[in-house]
């Protein structure tokens, strides 16, 4: 995995472990790599890992089930959709507002985008 | 874990390194130490490891004072320094000469080490090259299962895929009962494994702190342009690279690079926030 330089590292970890649920590569009930197991695996330090699981546990994305490890919560994809959902309002889009309002792109257009850009790529 | 209290040192008794230096560092951490040439970033390893003598002051390492060198505490310390001496043996007779010194030497992950490494078994130390024997030192520490782990700049002479695989032994090294300390220049080999800092400067310890703190303080980010609030910048292509107060609670990554310019420069703009 690379990391990206501008967002903070337990946060790009996050997007990484809730890509990892959306795409069902781990599923509901399933064990999440451990603590360490993602440390090596990403070459960052446990105590990083460990503020990204606090993290999504607070969000219902995985539960912590004691001596035994982390697991995918039931609703994890559903709220991972939730979790996205409130970064993406909060910090991406004002930036493509910003451009929007800059370039004086009219919602007219951006409708149209909008649905070739489904249609090319989630309804073939 | 480890308390040092109102250290002086100095090599010359009319000029001294530390004055008044006091710090602790607690177990199940990897510390990040920085600070510029001369700083005094390996004098401090040495003194925590007992390999030199402060003027005055109390350290307490593991419960022991350094100084004294008790083997109780040196089989619990294992010391990377920078510049090493090893003898014309083979691994497998240096092992044999070194790891009785440690109670708990595990020779299984000593292999496993050298394995990771791509360090070839029955190799003689003397044929080495820096990097090979650089490598060998730090498996050879980690196998000792010290609970005090100092390195002073271990990814110096490590091939690209060695960093990586360093990375990957510290991130495991790492457990709730060791402390590591490890010095660098090279903070971009290291960033992301280290979560505290501490940089050195002036006779003292200017900043310490956790990544996580660092954040919660300060914002680093690209600016287009300069203002008041920001308390350290350096142009970059698309504007500045800024070190501004972090006060709109936002996520930011830790460029360490940054906050060590900003340390060197900008003391006065940033201790109220850090005390």
């Amino acid at each position: 995995m690379e990391f990206r330089d501008n967002k903070a590292i337990y946060l790009q970890i996050a997007d990484y472990v809730c890509e990892h649920i959306l795409l069902s590569k781990w599923k509901a009930d399933e064990k999440v790599p451990s603590v360490r197991e993602m440390a090596v695996e990403l070459e960052v330090n446990p105590n990083t890992v460990m503020r990204t699981y606090e993290l999504l546990q607070n969000k219902n994305i995985i539960n912590n089930k004691r001596g035994i490890g982390f697991f995918v919560a039931d609703e994890a994809i559903a709220n991972v959709k939730d979790y996205r959902k409130t970064q993406f309002m909060e910090e991406e889009l004002p930036v493509v507002f910003r451009n929007v309002y800059l370039l004086n792109i009219g919602f007219d257009e951006l409708q149209t985008r909008y649905n070739s850009f489904v249609k090319e790529n989630f309804n073939s | 874990m480890i308390t040092i209290n109102n250290l002086n040192f100095g090599y010359n008794k009319k000029k001294l390194l530390f004055k008044d230096l006091s710090m602790q560092l607690s177990a199940g951490h990897i510390y990040g130490l920085l600070g510029k040439n001369g700083a005094g970033k390996s004098t401090l390893l040495k003194n925590l490891a007992g390999l030199v003598y402060a003027q005055s002051g109390k350290m307490d390492v593991l419960g022991f004072d350094p100084a004294k060198r008790q083997p109780a505490l040196l089989s619990q310390i294992c010391f990377i320094p920078e510049e090493f001496y090893l003898p014309a043996v083979k691994i497998d007779a240096y092992v044999k000469a070194n790891a009785a010194f440690y109670p708990n030497f595990d020779h299984t992950y000593f292999a496993n080490l050298l394995a990771e490494f791509d360090i070839p078994a029955g190799q003689k130390l003397i044929d080495m090259s820096y990097g090979q024997k650089k490598k060998l030192i730090i498996a050879f520490g980690l196998a000792t299962q010290a609970k005090f782990v100092i390195m002073d700049e271990p990814t110096n002479g490590l091939d690209i895929p060695s960093k990586a695989q360093f990375r990957k032994i510290m991130a495991s090294a790492l457990t709730e009962d060791r402390c590591i300390i490890i010095s660098t220049h090279q903070v971009r080999d290291l960033d992301n494994l280290i979560d505290t800092v501490i940089m050195l400067d002036e006779n003292s310890v200017a900043l310490k702190a956790s990544v996580e703190e660092i954040t919660n303080k300060l914002c680093f980010k690209r600016v287009k342009e300069i203002d008041d609030t920001i308390i350290y910048a350096e142009p970059s292509l698309s504007g500045y690279n800024a070190v501004v107060p972090n006060f709109h609670d936002e996520d930011s990554k830790l460029d360490l690079e940054l906050l060590f310019n900003a340390v060197l420069t900008q003391k006065n703009k940033l201790k109220p926030i850090f005390n």
